[in-house]
């Protein structure tokens, strides 16, 4: 017996969007056998995991802190892994982009400089996560070097920057020598919004979610990406330029990670540190995925994931689950959407051996 | 396998037997952890401490602990512990100290614990340890044991802490060995098993023969035990890594302070204070004097006397930089505690520049 | 045994974990199927076979665990992107991030826990040569493995047929199936052996290199793997140069160090990984357009009827 795939020829809508509940659903039943065989009750973690944050204001204030940088980055990767690029390093865009962003509050600490400092750092982060981007792709184009691991490499480089800044020029001279900026100014801090923890970053996510949605909607340079992406010959004889797209799309997926970079550190962390981000930038591919590349989907993605985290942390403080569990979890997760997204694409039958080709 | 997880399961089980139904009375305790509890190093030392405390104050307390906290997304995890219920929370690393800040004002009849920080608040409190002390005994018996005149020092990153360590230890090599030459080699993480071995190698492969480290996994210790050579364990006692290589190690024990802090809050005598503890108070402490002759082990000895003592400072003045000059003596006969807090020169004798 | 040969036994086995894993991505590339989950299955193989090792007390057995644990997360792998056609990026960064987690659940029990140096090969006479005695006759198996591997590889790939069917495959897979190759059942073939290699790398690390498990001991070293493999341009021999490059790029950074070279360390650790992505330009610009990527990397096969 073996397994056959024969392509769907129209995909239901349905399936499509149920696919992902459906993975979700599966993910949860394998970490729950792991749960038990930890000797713990699936059903509590399930409360502590699920139900206790989302019943629960402080623990939703969180998520959508959480959820900020990873839905601005995977909204970006959309572009990207719609056109079929795979930009696997928007951890170092996010980087470059807090590194140009956090200049200018350093620049400026200490001036009475006006409140016109916050949004220039954020356009500075969207720019140096922009040029950041564009590295791989301008390497694409010319050498067709693999975007794949240019932008991976290019990780490293850009952590390693801010190590160097943080470390030496930029070391907080006040700060006894520890690796750390200066905290920024309030003119260089995004304003919150209420009392609480959520700042203006959630409201560009939002912005960026619409504004994904009509690009992809309603534009040419949207319908070219559904194009390329679909069809890379046909888009060339439609008289595309690929290489063009491949810019613009590494532009804008590494300015919208540069954007989740500087939001990160002028709301949330408030100074330069050698590390700004728990891996923000790879998580976000799960979320692109898990949100089926779609801007609305992944919204939900990135609250979906963002929940995994924050329930992780309650999962350790009230039953002791150890956090390598939460990875395991996101990593199966991954794996499920991903393999419900072929389901919904292909008609998978069990053939005898002999039958078939 | 099986066998393993299910009894881990067990242990666990146990752990958690002791029913919240009586939460309401205890004293809960959460320790924020930077990195896993299986380190080997720093955080395994503070869980060492969470065990004491659960060891020696029994029903009185429930422990929790968060590991692998990122120092940027902390906040969040700080919270957490603060808003369940937990009275006394232990952040157990520099980068956790915004955070930690910015937490203790939203909940201020939570008491805080803040390691490695330099700012406090009305329930915030500092606490370190002078672990340079024990870096001029071990700087005193490599300085004896060294037969290539090279001692080695594996380095996580050039900050105050650890350049002070490599200072103290120099000195310490210098006071019995005035010709002694150092390597550092920074390998810019606090742990990283593999890369930390590599750097140990490259010391012993350009004629060190006598290690000291301070990063966090047992790595450069056991390099030096394969490559028949001598060194020193960090943060805890290694012996079992390299029983034949392990001088001696100095061991952070945070336990006698967590418990004692504990039972303050549980007294309802706790305040804001900084603490420095260090061989005398017994937050440092140094593992059994190993694999040297009779000589070297009684000078070590005597050496850590004289320091619990009080009689012996490593940095008792005059200390001189690199260039020569004098630094400015502010403390009493030694550099003051700031001026080892932030230390950022190499003392004069270390032929090497300070990353910037 | 002097300063220069001792360098160079280091570099020979901060190299050899990296020429492993590399060689079993290398098959696995040439077959078609690009599989970004090396760094999980390396973990796996470090947790699983150091567990095996401490509670067997044996180091073979260890060793065989390690490798049946890599070879198990390929099946997996192999599962989603041969068996359902699932995008191989996201599935292969799926298996990284899980096979992380789940050896940190695996080797939790086993912190702490530690096991003898395995000594390495002595050949009486030939070792204590002089010069080249330890660094050609003086390494542990391991080192001899992945040099029988890289010729092994580099033989089957170019000299067998089996070995030209993978490649056909790799290249087109529509053609070779036309052609009444067994595109699925090779590619599964290649990408078990990758996971077996890529364990073999991570029991090198939990038991050789280091000789204990720690969460997270793998540090990056599957991505660097999958880096020497497009740095190759896919070919044996490169792989083997590249590996060795990588290593004594990352040993010489801390010889600069200790031998007092006054350059920031950031840029030192950054050369390694700079120096890939300017290798890949000149290769490229040194051989046209096409890097010897196989022409169907990446690409989810499935077969017409």
């Amino acid at each position: 017996m073996r397994l056959e795939l024969t392509p769907r020829l129209d995909p239901s809508p349905l399936a499509r969007v149920l696919a992902p509940i459906a993975a979700f659903m599966v993910a949860f039943v394998l970490a729950g056998g792991v749960v038990w065989l930890l000797g713990r009750s699936p059903l509590a973690a399930l409360q502590v995991y699920v139900i206790g944050p989302l019943s629960d204001p402080w623990a939703l204030q969180e998520l959508v802190v959480k959820a900020t940088p990873l839905a601005l980055i995977a909204l970006g990767l959309s572009y990207c892994f719609r056109a079929n690029l795979w930009n696997i390093g928007a951890e170092g865009q996010y980087v470059m982009g807090a590194v140009l962003g956090g200049w200018l509050a350093l620049a400026t600490h200490g001036t009475d400089a006006g409140p016109w400092v916050w949004p220039a750092m954020l356009l500075l982060g969207v720019l140096g996560g922009a040029l950041y981007g564009l590295l791989p792709a301008m390497l694409r184009v010319r050498f067709g070097v693999s975007e794949i691991l240019v932008s991976l490499m290019l990780v490293y480089v850009a952590q390693l920057t801010l190590d160097y800044l943080v470390r030496g020029p930029w070391r907080d001279p006040k700060g006894f020598n520890f690796p750390q900026s200066v905290t920024f100014d309030p003119a260089a801090t995004l304003p919150l919004l209420g009392a609480g923890r959520i700042h203006l970053g959630a409201v560009f996510a939002v912005l960026a979610v619409l504004a994904t949605a009509f690009v992809l909607g309603r534009t040419l340079f949207g319908y070219r990406l559904r194009v390329t992406g679909e069809a890379p010959r046909a888009a060339r004889f439609g008289g595309f330029d690929s290489g063009a797209t491949t810019l613009a799309v590494f532009a804008i997926s590494g300015g919208l990670a540069g954007l989740a970079g500087i939001v990160e550190v002028s709301g949330q962390i408030g100074q330069l540190q050698p590390t700004i981000s728990p891996g923000y930038g790879f998580t976000a591919i799960t979320v692109a995925f898990l949100g089926r590349l779609h801007p609305f989907g992944i919204l939900a993605a990135s609250l979906a994931v963002g929940l995994t985290f924050i329930g992780g942390e309650s999962a350790q403080i009230l039953l002791k689950l150890p956090l390598d569990l939460t990875t395991a979890f996101q990593g199966l997760l991954l794996l499920c959407v991903l393999c419900a997204d072929a389901l919904v694409s292909y008609r998978l039958r069990l053939v005898r051996r002999g039958g078939g080709s | 396998m099986t066998h393993r997880l299910l009894g881990l399961a067990a242990a666990l089980a146990l752990a958690l037997g002791v029913g919240p139904a009586s939460a309401q009375q205890k004293l809960k305790v959460g320790f924020i952890y930077v990195g896993p509890v299986g380190d080997h190093g720093w955080s395994y030392q503070h869980d060492q401490g969470r065990k004491a405390i659960e060891r020696e104050l029994g029903a009185r307390v429930e422990t929790t602990f968060v590991e692998s906290v990122p120092e940027a997304d902390s906040e969040r995890a700080i919270e957490g512990l603060a808003r369940t219920g937990h009275g006394l929370i232990f952040t157990t690393s520099f980068g956790f100290m915004e955070p930690t800040l910015r937490v203790a004002r939203r909940y201020p009849n939570v008491k805080f614990e803040h390691a490695t920080g330099i700012k406090r608040a009305a329930n915030v409190a500092t606490y370190a340890a002078k672990f340079h002390e024990g870096r001029y005994i071990i700087g005193q018996i490599a300085g004896k044991m060294t037969k290539t005149g090279i001692i080695g020092y594996v380095g996580a990153f050039p900050i105050p802490e650890v350049v002070a360590g490599i200072n103290s230890y120099f000195l310490g090599a210098q006071s019995v060995n005035p010709n002694v030459k150092i390597k550092v080699v920074w390998v810019n993480s606090w742990y990283d098993p593999a890369k930390e071995a590599d750097a140990a190698k490259a010391l012993l492969d350009q004629g060190v023969d006598v290690l000291a480290q301070h990063t966090d996994s047992p790595a450069p210790l056991q390099q030096a035990e394969a490559r028949g050579k001598l060194g020193f364990g960090q943060a805890s006692d290694m012996e079992r890594f390299a029983p034949k290589a392990q001088l001696t190690a100095i061991v952070d024990d945070w336990s006698g302070y967590y418990v004692q802090r504990a039972k303050a809050v549980l007294d309802g005598t706790w305040k804001s204070e900084d603490t420095w503890g260090g061989l005398a108070s017994g937050m440092v402490k140094m593992a059994p004097y190993k694999n040297m002759p009779d000589d070297v082990k009684k000078l070590a000895e005597e050496t850590e006397a004289a320091i619990k003592a009080g009689r012996l400072n490593p940095f008792k003045c005059p200390v001189f930089k690199q260039d020569g000059s004098e630094v400015e003596c502010k403390g009493n006969g030694a550099l003051s505690d700031e001026q080892v807090l932030g230390m950022n020169f190499y003392v004069k004798g270390i032929d090497d520049r300070l990353p910037q | 045994m002097t300063a220069f040969e001792a360098i160079l036994l280091t570099i020979v086995t901060a190299s050899t974990p990296l020429l492993i894993a590399a060689m079993g991505e290398l098959v696995a590339e040439r077959s078609g199927v690009l599989n970004l989950g090396v760094e999980g299955m390396m973990a796996m193989g470090a947790a699983c076979g150091f567990a095996a090792a401490v509670t067997f007390d044996s180091t073979i057995i260890g060793i065989a665990v390690g490798v049946l644990a890599g070879t198990a997360m390929a099946g997996l792998f192999a599962l989603a992107v041969l068996g359902l056609a699932a995008n191989q990026v996201g599935s292969g960064l799926a298996l990284t991030i899980f096979g992380l987690g789940l050896s940190g659940l695996i080797g939790a029990p086993f912190v702490g826990a530690r096991r003898d140096p395995v000594s390495p090969l002595a050949i009486p006479g030939l070792t204590d040569l002089p010069g080249v005695g330890r660094l050609m006759f003086g390494q542990d198996a391991f080192v001899y493995f992945s040099l029988a591997l890289t010729v092994a590889v580099a033989l089957f790939l170019g000299r067998s047929r089996s070995g030209l069917t993978l490649r056909a495959i790799g290249e087109n897979h529509a053609s070779a199936h036309a052609l009444g190759l067994p595109v699925l059942r090779t590619r599964l073939l290649a990408l078990l052996f990758g996971g077996a290699c890529a364990g073999l790398a991570g029991v090198y690390l939990s038991l050789i290199y280091t000789r204990f498990w720690s969460p997270g001991m793998t540090a990056g070293r599957g991505w660097i793997a999958l880096a020497l493999v497009v740095f190759a341009a896919w070919r044996p021999a490169y792989a083997l140069i590249g590996a060795y490059l990588f290593g004594t790029a990352t040993v010489l950074q801390l010889h600069a160090q200790a031998g007092q070279i006054g350059l920031p360390a950031q840029l030192l650790s950054a050369a390694p990984y700079v120096a890939t992505i300017l290798a890949l330009v000149l290769l490229s610009l040194g051989r046209g357009r096409a890097i010897g990527a196989p022409g169907s990397l990446g690409q989810p096969f499935v077969p017409e009827r």
